[in-house]
């Protein structure tokens, strides 16, 4: 079944048809021409494929396109500011925050939309006290940044770097 | 992944009408399992009636003091809710200690209760499977199972329930509403979930068709003091080997009320009766703990290469009660 809808990429509006079993990853990557998120797993284990959906962090390989119509996306490359970097991208290189770099526009996201929420005083599995302030420790990053994975290893210099830009 | 159509529900009455008479129909939430599932092939569906926009996305009081969870609040905003934080922080604490942020994000309370099993050959369609091929045969048994079920299983199956939020749902005595051709019913969370007996295939006591609508907490005063600790191979972003929720109430060293609910153990989230009862009029100490959780084990049958389980299950259930107990004396 073939389905007609509209998504909004970076500020640029798509129109397409999509077969009902393209995931929102495989609409952006294939048909849009979008690589900025990456297709590691596909199973929603790594987040490699992670974007901000309606201003959140998501992975995009277990939603269906056709259940996003009129999605909002913003992926790690509408980040920057022209040639001025996000504060997140512009720290992972400066702390040598990747080696290959195929996790890192999924890193980058992820790291977006993990500081929303902890300025917006979400808790995590690490936090003490569940209803009070939230100080984003080394522990903490890690734990929200579980989601994702990194096989290079560069985890520690990840952390430095949300570290750095933190403050 | 075979072919399918899609609909987006327009109101409960006729999304349920839709899958009712569909054999062949399913429900869709965030889709963070069922698109697995699609991809993997352990799900076929021909129609997918996507129920992520009705509008149960809300938190709300219920008259007697309980609390009102909507089908589609998200993982993450049910974790974050300012009441649910204060009043119930086992529910918190569960979601927070499963998936990752992102998942969190977009995964459903309906979606969570209705996830299905992680056992590696539920998910190989390659490999016999009781669960999702009847009478096909159980590859756990003598396969891998060091994950696997140490109370309540069968012969035809060892899978465990994956979900953390479940667990705390079920210590809580939380009550499922849910909408059908024939009306609304309202379940008991401790009821939805079934052991596999000789029918693994149903995880729950839905019927094909039946959707989920609310989730509802009682008010439970005692649940201010609770918590879920969870045992997992990983410090973070993995299933539980052995999970607990507990809620404890002490008056003057002595266990006044308790609830405990077991994760990671068995088909359904296990709610420990036994040692609630052991519990109740006990001392709050390690000595009474340990009795109670062994009491609540002696059931425990495990497989070959899970027996870990059953000594990490009685330790959990020791060390959440004295981590509660602890906090309760002032």
């Amino acid at each position: 079944m073939d389905v007609e809808i509209g998504l909004r990429v970076d500020g640029e509006p798509h129109r397409l048809v999509v077969d009902t079993r393209t995931t929102l990853l495989d609409a952006m990557r294939e048909r849009l021409g979008i690589t900025s998120p990456k297709k590691g797993c596909d199973h929603g284990q790594c987040g490699a494929c992670t974007v901000l959906l309606d201003g959140r962090r998501a992975t995009t390989c277990l939603a269906l396109a056709v259940a996003h119509d009129g999605a909002e996306i913003v992926t790690a490359a509408g980040l920057a500011d022209g040639e001025r970097l996000h504060p997140i991208q512009q720290a992972l290189l400066d702390h040598d925050g990747l080696q290959c770099g195929y996790c890192t526009p999924g890193q980058v996201c992820s790291a977006v939309g993990m500081l929303a929420e902890a300025e917006a005083g979400w808790p995590s599995h690490v936090t003490a006290d569940l209803s009070g302030a939230v100080e984003l420790t080394d522990e903490e990053i890690a734990e929200r940044m579980s989601g994702n994975l990194c096989r290079c290893g560069a985890y520690a210099n990840i952390v430095a770097a949300i570290r750095e830009a933190v403050r | 992944m075979i072919p399918f159509d899609y609909q987006r529900a327009e109101d409960t009455r006729s999304a349920v009408a839709t899958v009712t008479a569909r054999p062949g129909a399913a429900f869709l939430g965030a889709g963070t399992n069922l698109v697995d599932h699609l991809k993997l092939g352990v799900a076929a569906p021909d129609l997918l009636v996507d129920v992520s926009h009705l509008p149960f996305d809300m938190i709300e009081p219920l008259a007697g003091g309980g609390v009102r969870i909507g089908a589609t609040v998200r993982n993450s905003d049910l974790a974050v809710d300012p009441v649910i934080r204060q009043r119930y922080p086992m529910v918190s604490a569960a979601l927070l200690s499963g998936a990752s942020g992102q998942l969190r994000n977009v995964a459903t309370t309906a979606g969570n209760l209705m996830q299905r099993t992680r056992c590696p050959y539920f998910q190989d369609v390659t490999t016999p499977c009781n669960k999702r091929r009847p009478g096909s045969g159980c590859s756990a048994l003598e396969g891998y199972h060091r994950d696997h079920a140490i109370l309540g299983a069968s012969r035809h199956c060892v899978a465990v329930h994956p979900s953390d939020l479940a667990v705390a749902l079920t210590a809580l005595g939380a009550v499922v509403q849910v909408e059908g051709v024939k009306g609304a019913r309202s379940i008991p969370i401790i009821d939805l979930y079934r052991l596999p007996d000789d029918a693994p295939q149903h995880d729950t006591v839905l019927e094909h068709g039946e959707l989920i609508t609310a989730v509802d907490l009682p008010a439970l005063p005692m649940a201010t003091r609770s918590t879920y600790r969870k045992v997992r191979d990983r410090a973070s972003y993995a299933f539980a080997l052995v999970s607990v929720a507990a809620a404890v109430d002490v008056e003057r060293g002595t266990v006044r009320d308790v609830r405990v609910a077991l994760g990671g153990v068995a088909h359904k989230p296990w709610r420990a009766r036994r040692a609630e009862e052991a519990l109740r009029g006990a001392p709050a100490t390690d000595d009474a703990f340990r009795a109670a959780a062994e009491a609540e084990l002696a059931g425990a049958r495990p497989l070959r290469d899970n027996a870990f389980k059953v000594p990490m299950a009685r330790n959990t259930i020791v060390a959440t009660l004295r981590e509660l107990t602890r906090r309760e004396e002032p």
